[in-house]
This record gives structure tokens, sequence and C-alpha cells, in this order.
């Protein structure tokens, strides 16, 4: 299949404000006659829906949620970026756009991270503009902090609850147009096939979650704004609900899944520590601004922590081994998350882990508490202060800016880390594969566009921090109310879309028999124990480090576990009623075939990018080793049961010179 | 730890309620919602039917989890949401009682299950600024006092779960209703609004059959991220000059 990238010509920084100039548009009179699904109401699904009504079109908007204000972007805690240049440290759109391409180890496309980079300001404005209470200085002008794989201080936050604050932003930009009858909103009801008429997205098959009942939803185009499918590895930092089920029904309709390998480990997550575990807690990277992270040097002591005969204060300062900073001097605790995760993972593997299962680092604000102690005692005026006033002083400073951080931290794990270093451990956070989409954000489908997580397009290999939210919003404020124009322009003709053709009522045959031979199945096994058993095959051959060994030996080894579940497992309850466990069992089993993917896309990368990190592939330092030769393209799969075919989409550099990433 | 569970099972929102009683073992690194997703799996290994819960994120943010614990909201820590309780809170032995969070205007779904959509209408009464995307000027052109905006925060915070109206005697939504009437009352941007926005969520709040306030502070205490009573006192201000300056 080609795979045509629709990026439009002109010097890169031209780029986008040439195209929006140039684009076809829809008379505010046909607008109104022009329907749209929106699929998913986070960051990049409320910002669209709400934008595309304020523009006039008629959205029908959907979430599996009780509110639209549930979605799993209000948890992100640190930040979101932005090229304002507010503090003049030499921040630019030129710079945010060689930080983000480089972070993804050269494995995004240049136009579309360019654009985001171009509408990560305006984000910021429309933002204060709604009311999002940011972090602000005494001046009363907005604060900025700086986050992993960067030397400026852009990144905008609200405490550490800015993806909360500005999902409330989005959430009550939506709610406006839901009360004008702009945007008719249906809560609980989750997507399970999206229908083509004639090659394009027409219309959606959803269930109604309280009664059980098949739906079918008509419009003349469908956005997919549905998140990322980190859970397929069971313990995340996602929600309980995120999944994969509505790109994967689109991958199933003949939409193509690019880069489903690049998944994101995040440095800085609570450890595991036991069998029962629901999920991972992230402790935002913005920690790192002032935490250090260390393990003892020697392993002896390492043991001694382990089994509780030592602690971190028993290790004096000559014998800790703060690893990061001594391997990236130039970046220090703040490189990138694929680097602190890997290197995290190196030292445990050494046995220098510090909790009971050997998987786990320090993260310690000694001396972060002690240096603002000071500072904070001669701003008050205090001459030799003692040692406790200092302390107390410092983490007076700490709790203002990590507070619910640290309080979330005691929680969890009953221990306080204003007196001992936190114990994290890397965790999947976030992927950067997704359903492929052109500078239009539209798929290869006709009529389907993909925003937010859900798309592959701007991270590369990976993410850098606080720019899931710049994405997020960039893509439903900015991108899509645009771009959409293009496919809409040329179907002010086509009238209603009926959902009594023959293609919804097949969409909804199809999905009723995909559901009752879930049921039927009456076998022995929860839902819950084949996700579980999925997440392990999926860490430990496709995680952190990989190998081609493993790769074909996990892959197997899933579909077993498919042919399994579809034997196996055991459904409670009823088809037409409330039913979380159905509900599970439809998205598990989708994950059981992106797993798949996911290791095959891994094993035909025949190189270590980013968050993909092939063993056969370092250097004598244990560093990434790309191959631009062979590798500087994207996947884009065609699922096919048997064999998925691949289709490349080459990525061409023109602005950013392609070489090895240091951090050092 | 053993402990024996009485919670309440509801097949459907016009269906009787009744408790049933269950004995589990947890252990106290387990949060609250990994001992019942431990009993459920129990349940479905014996082929009954699992306890229905709602939780999403896990991490005290999203607001799903809605389950009172011995008659308090998100159970016997201040601050914190049921996701959020870890069972070293409780002692080998006990017996808790699990409910949904009852109130007039959140009728029960399923077991522990609730609708919340009341809330949804009245943020959309008027919880917002009325601005669409691109019309913004650019962020730093109006300042806002550090200290007012971080006053604006902690009205902002609020998470939507209804544990406030699960802790009134008289089901109110004061305190989700004040908190966002605050929230954007303390931004230069929200202050436009204000008046029309006071009392269309206030009588939207009223139409839902929510109860009136009678200063008990409850809410207060039980919400999950602790924000001010100050907020409805604010409000009650704003309620009545508005009134007047409309008439």
């Amino acid at each position: 299949m080609k795979l045509d990238a629709k990026i439009p010509e002109g010097p890169i920084a031209e780029k986008w404000t040439q195209y929006r100039g140039s684009m076809n548009l829809v008379a505010p009179n046909n607008k109104r006659r022009l329907d749209v699904i929106v699929v998913g109401t986070g960051l990049a699904g409320a910002s669209a829906s709400a934008t595309l009504a304020e523009l006039g079109y008629n959205v029908k908007a959907f979430t599996f949620h009780d509110s639209p204000r549930r979605a799993h972007s209000i948890a992100a805690q640190g930040g979101i970026n932005a090229a304002k240049n507010y503090q003049n440290d030499g921040d630019s759109v030129y710079r945010l756009f060689y930080d983000t391409v480089k972070g993804g180890d050269y494995r995004s496309r240049e136009a579309n991270v360019y654009r985001l980079a171009e509408c990560s300001r305006e984000i910021i404005d429309q933002a204060v503009a709604q009311g999002v209470p940011f972090a602000r200085d005494y001046g009363g002008l907005l604060a900025n902090r700086s986050f992993g794989g960067v030397q400026v201080s852009r990144t905008f936050y609200a405490r550490g609850q800015t993806g909360q604050q500005l999902l409330l932003g989005a959430y009550q930009a939506l709610s406006r147009q839901i009360a004008v009858g702009r945007v008719k909103m249906y809560n609980r009801h989750e997507m399970l096939d999206v229908v083509l008429v004639d090659g394009k997205a027409r219309g959606i098959i959803t269930r109604n979650l309280l009664t059980g009942k098949l739906e079918r939803h008509a419009a003349h185009c469908v956005v997919l704004a549905t998140g990322g499918y980190g859970n397929v590895f069971y313990l995340s930092t996602n929600a309980m609900g995120c999944n994969v089920s509505a790109a994967w029904r689109a991958v199933r309709k003949g939409a193509l899944m690019a880069n489903p390998c690049f998944t994101q480990i995040h440095p800085t997550c609570i450890p595991v520590f036991g069998d029962y575990q629901s999920k991972l807690t992230l402790m935002s990277e913005s920690l790192r601004n002032d935490g250090r992270v260390w393990v003892p040097q020697k392993i002896e002591d390492s043991k001694a922590i382990k089994e509780g005969k030592k602690t971190a204060l028993d290790i004096p300062e000559e014998e800790r081994d703060y690893y990061l900073e001594r391997r990236y001097p130039a970046f220090g605790n703040l490189v990138p998350r694929d680097v602190a995760s890997r290197a995290a993972k190196i030292e445990s593997d050494r046995g220098k882990g510090v909790v009971g299962t050997g998987l786990g680092v320090f993260l310690d604000f000694a001396a972060a508490i002690e240096r603002y102690g000071k500072e904070a005692a001669l701003s008050k005026g205090i001459e030799n202060p003692d040692n406790e006033t200092i302390l107390s002083l410092g983490e007076d400073v700490i709790e203002q800016k990590y507070g619910n951080l640290f309080q979330m931290y005691e929680k969890i794990t009953g221990e306080n880390p204003y007196k001992q270093p936190m114990k994290i451990y890397p965790a999947v956070h976030y992927t950067m594969g997704g359903l492929w989409v052109d500078y239009n954000l539209e798929t290869n489908v006709s009529g389907l566009f993909a925003l937010g997580e859900a798309n592959f397009s701007d991270h590369g290999a990976n993410r850098l921090g606080a720019s899931a939210l710049m994405q997020g919003l960039a893509d439903g404020y900015f991108v899509l109310p645009y771009t959409i124009g293009q496919f809409l322009s040329d179907e002010i003709r086509t009238s209603k879309i009926s959902t009594d053709l023959p293609e919804f009522e097949n969409a909804e045959k199809q999905t009723r028999e995909r559901i009752e031979k879930i049921m039927s199945v009456k076998g022995n096994q929860s839902v819950e124990s084949f996700h579980r058993r999925l997440g392990k095959i999926m860490w430990e051959y496709c995680g952190m480090s990989r190998n081609a060994e493993g790769l074909i030996k996990g892959r197997s080894l899933i579909r077993e576990l498919r042919e399994e579940f579809y034997k196996d497992v055991f459904v409670p309850g009823e088809t037409n009623d409330y039913n979380p466990e159905l509900e599970k069992a439809t998205r598990v089993a989708d994950f059981l075939e992106m797993g798949e993917l996911m290791m095959i896309d891994a094993l035909e990368r025949n190189e270590s990018c980013g968050g993909h990190f092939r063993e056969e592939y370092q250097s004598e330092e244990g560093e990434a080793q790309r191959n631009d030769e062979d590798y500087t393209n994207v996947f884009a799969w065609e699922w096919d049961e048997n064999e998925p075919r691949l289709n490349r989409e080459d990525l061409s550099f023109e602005y950013v010179e392609l070489k090895t990433r240091s951090y050092k | 730890m053993r402990l024996t569970l009485k919670i309440w099972r509801q097949k459907s929102t016009h269906s009787e309620g009744y408790f049933e009683s269950y004995k589990v073992e947890a252990s106290e690194n387990m949060s609250f919602l990994e001992m019942l997703d431990v009993l459920n799996e129990r349940l479905i290994s014996e082929k009954k039917e699992p306890i229905a819960f709602e939780h999403d994120c896990r991490e005290g943010i999203c607001g799903t989890c809605s389950m009172a614990i011995n008659g308090r909201p998100h159970g016997p820590q201040t601050g914190t949401t049921v996701c959020q309780l870890h069972m070293r809170a409780y002692k080998d032995g006990e017996t808790i009682v699990i409910e949904p969070f009852r109130a007039k205007a959140f009728p029960v779904i399923k077991d522990l299950v609730v609708d919340r959509s009341s809330f949804d209408r009245i943020i959309q009464s008027g919880g917002y600024i009325s601005v669409n995307t691109g019309q913004a000027t650019d962020g730093n052109s109006t300042p806002i006092e550090k200290g007012q905006a971080s006053e604006a925060f902690d009205s902002a915070t609020c998470i939507g779960c209804g544990a406030c109206v699960a802790a009134c005697p008289n089901g109110s939504a004061m305190l989700f209703t004040s908190a966002k009437i605050n929230h954007l009352e303390k931004m230069p941007q929200g202050k436009v609004e204000h008046t029309r926005r006071v009392v269309n969520m206030i009588n939207q709040m009223d139409k839902e059959g929510f109860g009136k306030c009678s200063n008990v502070g409850a809410c207060h205490v039980e919400c999950p991220k602790e924000i001010p009573l100050s907020n409805i006192a604010a409000m009650n201000r704003y309620y009545f000059s508005a009134v007047f300056t409309k008439e």
C-alpha cells in the first residue's frame, strides 16, 4: 500500500500557515448539516468536540465513562510544554521542535512535530482564557519548570494536577456546547465497531453499558480520540479502563497500526509489590527537577537495604552512585525517559536494586531540601540557621512544589518521602505507536481521523515529558478543526447517513456475534486472569529490552493464550445488562491481538531506538544503536490473523540533522 | 488479615437492595479496591456475579470510585479517595460495611454504582467561561496575583466524585457547585459571566433534587480534595447579590 503523508510544500516554518490559509472551507450553513462522531472525551476528544461544535458542526460525542470528565488525561501530573520563551532562556518554536524530534530518536515526522511546536503557544493562551489556574510567580505571570530531555524551562503546570485542570477546561468548553445542543453527549457508551460505507467511515456501533443494547450511530465522518494501549501490559500507569478496542476495531476494518512496539516506560513509578496489584502509580517526572537518582555503590549495601538491615540514610554520601549524573553529566537527572528507565534497569539487574524484589532505585530529595532550606532562611533574614530550621523550611518549599505527589507516595507505600528517599522503578506509561495518520490526522481509511495518544504521529520512538498534553490539545483545538474541512468540504452534498444501510446492519450483527462468542465459552478462567498473563508475556518479551528469540517466543505464547481465551474464559452476568466483566472481556480479546502485533513489529525493527531497545543493537556502553540506513521509516501494519502485512512510510530529515542522540 | 465485609447488593435501580456478608483474606499492602478485586475473582471462580463498583484511575484523581465505608464516603482517612485507601488502615477480624454513595439525586444503578450525571448538568448550566477556541489573548496579558490563583486552584481541584453529597444529611451539592463558581470567580476571565453563572448553576442544582445546606460541614470533612467550606459561604453571598442585581 502506498502511504501518502500529504505533507504540504514549502519551508517547514511556513507549511502549516500556508496550508491553513489555502485549505478548503465549509460554509457555516453547510456545517450545520454535517455530522461528526467523536469517540473519547479526554484532552483530544473533548477539545475537538467543543471546537467542532463552536464552528457549527453537529457533534455526537461518546465515552464509556459515566461522565466526560473522567478520561485518563485527568491523571497527567507534571505539565504541558509550550515554546513561549517567557523565561527568556533561548526557547523557540524551532527548539521545541528540535528537542521533540531528537527526544523521539528521529523516528517522527518533521512537519507534524513542527506544527505541534507552533500550536503549543496557542494552547496556553486558550487554557488561560478558559480559567485554568496555572502556577504563577509573585508578579502574577505564568511560572515554568523543566522536564527531561531539554535544557530550557518551558513546562507550564498547575501543581501536580496539570492534566486535571486542562481536561476540566476542555470538559467545561464541551459542557457549554452540550448545553446549547451542538454536541449530543453519549455517556456510558462504548464503541465496538466502526462502520464503513463505500470505503468511508460513516458511523459506529456502540454498546449502551447500562442496558447492554447495541446501537447504530451515523455521521459524515468519525474521529477517534481513544487514547493509548499501555494496558496491554496489564500493569501500567494507565487507568483500569484504558484500552485499545476502538483503535483496534478500526484496524480490523483496514486502518493501519503504526509503530505499535514503541511504548514508553516511565522511569519514576512506585515499584511493584504484590501479585494482586492492579496498577502502577506514576510519580511525576517533574520530581527529577529536584530529586537525585541513586543506588549504593556496594552490592552488599543494596542487599542489606533489601533485607531491611540498612536504610538509605545509613549509606554515606561517598558510597552512593548517582549514576545518571555520572553517566550523563550534561543532562544529569533530567535525561529523557527511555534513557533514565534503561539505566535503572541496568543498575537493578546488577544487583544494586533497593526494594525487596530487587527492582527499584532511590529518588532522593535531601540535597534539594537542604538547598531550598538555606535559601529560604536567607530570604527570611535568619542568620546561621540550625539544621532543623533548614530542613523544616526546605520541606515547606518541596511541599509547595510537589505536595500532592509526596502525599500520594506516602498513602501508597506508608513511608514518608520527606525523611527517606522515594523508591522508584520504571513502568509502562504511554504508547507512541498508534493509528497511522497523515498530516491531516486522517487514517488511511477515508473519513476516519485519529487524535492524541491514539495516533502515532508526533513522538517518534520516545515521548518527552509534558508533551502528551500538548499533543492532545494541539490535535483537538488547533489541528483537526481545520484539517477535517479538507474531507468535509467534499461532503456538503452528502445527505444524512442512514443507519438502516446494510453496512450498519452487518456491523451490528458481527458485533453481536463477537459478544456471543465470548459469552458462550462459559469456561473456568476469569477475564482478569487472562489479562494478567498477557501482561506478563508482554513485559517479559516486549518490555524494557527485547531480543529476537524472546519476541518469537512471546508471539507464540500470545497466540496460545488467545486460543485458550476462546476455550476457557468465563464471563458472568448477562449480555443485555450492565456487565463490567463483559466490557473487560471484549477489551482483553482485542489486547490479545494487539499484543501479538507489537511482538511482530519489535522483531521486524532490527535496531534500537528510543523506547524500543533491542539487546542485539547496543554500543559498548549500553546505549541504543539506531540503524538509519534501513529504519528511518514508519512501520504501518495491516492486520491479518496469520501474517500481518508491513507498509513503510519513509521519513526524511531536512531541518534536523540525523545523528546519534547524546545526553552526555 | 481476615475480614468480614457487609456489602450492599442491588440488582438494578428499581429493585430492592440488601446487605450480603463475605469473608475475605487481605494483606495490609493491598489497596481497598484490590481487596474487592480479590473477592470478585473468587466470586467469578464460584460462578457467582461479582460486586459491581466503579473505579478507573486508581490514583485519586478521576473521581470515579464512589462507595461509603462504615458510613463514610471514601472511608476513614481524610483527603483520600477509596482507591487510595490501603488495608493497613484496618485490623484483623474487623467487619466493614460497604454501601454506595446515597443521595436522592444519585440513584443506584447496580450494587455500589450510582448515577452522578446530575453533576454534569450543573456544569452545563454555567460552569465554564464562554470563550471559543482561538479567541484567546496571550497567556501573560493578564497577571493574576499568585495567592488568588492558588485559591482558585484550591476550588478547582474538585474531582466531581460526589462524596460531599453522600456525606450531607440533606444530600446537598453546595460544596460541588460552589467550588466551580469560586474557581471561576477568582479568575479575571471568569468574572464576566459570574452573576448569570451563580443563578443558573444554583437553579440547576435545585432542579436536580439536591437538598438544602444547613451548615453541617460534613461535605468538607469527607471531601477527598479537602475543598474549604468557605466556598459555600461565598456562594451564598454571591447568590443574594446576584438575585438582587438581576431583578
